[in-house]
């Protein structure tokens, strides 16, 4: 009996010393911030790329911007076929080579060229699904291709999709995790940086993965209720 | 107010439309027939470019909506078209549906537009539909709303592809009646259809389509009771 208790007061003082010795909660909030504002405008620049590479690449078939599509082509194919982190290294070392460069503005920018390659993809799968007669019904009543695009064809094929981006965008969080290289100070840094204070790594990361679970679980929760409020037209 | 220039249309190696000469009046009601791959709906679908054609010329009201020059765009507005498989937008309420390209296009404000489709629709008997979303409503319904979505934008001219072809039996003929009521008040109507109990009683003028040509054209009367082309006859002979 002693020994369980033990054990239990064992582990309440490792956590305690990974949260509370030093304020060290504030780092993990902190860490939170950073990994939550990397996230979001990396999915927001994700979505903006996504939108427009996906349109150009369907639309490129009737028009003469063939060469755009090229370009679309060649940055799919880069992106999704090089490893994420030595991207990050590229693009941290390569482009923002001055001193006091944002290394929070430079995660959100490199996660989101990266993520819009995929959501690129998801996008021309989804417009792709909509029947051909939608962009016919669109035209023939005098609307012009972008405009049928943006009031007809994306918002069904958004609402298509919404799962499948769902599934992007949280992998996009939970990538934002090797951030740490270009030395942002986002969660898992920080559980790291703990961890190497205390002595006792495995309650911050422990920690750490219970924060990713809970942010993770509130954009699936929030999706579903966004997936539930797009099926309104499915009523029969 | 439809004149149409040695129209040729091909698809890759398939030639679909083989040169045909035609001109609409304004007022006709135009009723064009034939076997299925006769070509008859490319024609259809080339007189407001939804298929470019690969030869020839389409002049609509004066301008040649060929020419690279004109904005088709503005063309159509004037062209109202209706499809087999309706193409309502599922998105969309039967208001939002009707609404949203004369509004769009600045042709109406939404006030003004509203009011139309409420007008247009208690004229087909579906006021209580505003509201709800194509998928609610049953193929009749849905292709009556498709023609008003059309009627809507105030076009010079209809376009009908095969309106009555995806519906079930029964519900055949309430968007046929529509149809009819529209012919009566004289708007310039061109129709595919296998409808030809529609085309006796409405058409002006009937063509007749067969490997990408005009074979034959005359009154519903002359037509159905006295075919001249051999063709038309096996045709006949087949469907009636």
């Amino acid at each position: 009996m002693k020994a369980i208790t033990d054990w239990f007061i064992g582990i309440y003082q490792s956590f305690y010393n990974a949260l509370i010795p030093d304020r060290r909660y504030l780092a993990y909030l902190n860490g939170i911030k950073v990994t939550l504002l990397i996230s979001f405008f990396a999915i927001l620049l994700g979505i903006i790329i996504g939108i427009l590479v996906a349109v150009v690449k369907v639309s490129a078939v009737e028009s003469k911007m063939k060469w755009l599509q090229s370009i679309c082509d060649v940055y799919i194919t880069v992106i999704r076929g090089t490893p994420l982190m030595v991207q990050l290294l590229i693009i941290y070392n390569l482009v923002f080579t001055s001193r006091n460069t944002n290394e929070i503005v430079v995660g959100a920018i490199c996660f989101g060229i990266n993520s819009g390659a995929y959501v690129a993809e998801i996008i021309r799968a989804g417009i792709e699904s909509i029947d051909r007669g939608q962009m016919e019904a669109g035209r023939s009543l005098g609307l012009n291709y972008m405009q049928t695009m943006k009031l007809i064809i994306l918002p069904q094929a958004i609402k298509n999709i919404l799962p499948a981006l769902g599934n992007e965008f949280i992998v996009l969080i939970k990538e934002t995790s090797v951030a740490s290289v270009i030395a942002v100070t986002d969660l898992t840094q920080a559980a790291q940086y703990i961890g190497s204070r205390s002595w006792d790594v495995l309650p911050p990361l422990t920690i750490a993965a219970v924060c990713y679970l809970i942010m993770t679980m509130g954009l699936s929760k929030l999706l579903t209720s966004i997936e539930r409020r797009m099926a309104r037209s499915d009523r029969h | 107010m439809i004149v149409i220039k040695d129209l040729k249309k091909s698809f890759g190696n398939h030639l679909v439309l083989n040169g045909i000469n035609e001109k609409i009046e304004k007022g006709e009601k135009v009723v064009v027939i034939g076997p299925s791959g006769s070509g008859k709906s490319t024609f259809l679908r080339c007189l407001n470019l939804l298929e470019v054609p690969t030869e020839g010329s389409i002049w609509f009201e004066g301008n040649n909506i060929t020419d690279k020059n004109t904005d088709i765009n503005l063309i159509r507005r004037k062209m109202g078209m209706v499809f087999q498989q309706f193409n309502l937008f599922p998105h969309l309420t039967v208001m939002e549906n009707i609404t949203l390209a004369p509004v769009k296009l600045g042709v109406m404000s939404k006030e003004e537009a509203e009011q139309k489709a409420v007008e247009l629709l208690a004229r087909i008997g579906l006021s209580e539909k505003a509201k709800a979303y194509p998928n609610q409503l049953s193929g009749g319904q849905k292709q009556r709303i498709a023609i008003i979505r059309a009627l809507a934008m105030n076009p010079d001219v209809m376009l009908f592809d095969e309106p009555t072809s995806a519906l079930d039996p029964e519900m055949v003929g309430e968007v046929l009646d529509l149809m009819v009521q529209l012919a009566d008040e004289g708007m310039t109507m061109v129709v595919v259809t296998h409808e030809m109990r529609f085309a006796k009683k409405v058409a002006t003028r009937v063509l007749f389509m067969d490997e990408g040509r005009i074979v034959e054209q005359n009154t519903p009367d002359e037509f159905f009771n006295n075919p001249k082309h051999p063709r038309s006859k096996e045709f006949l002979s087949k469907i009636l």
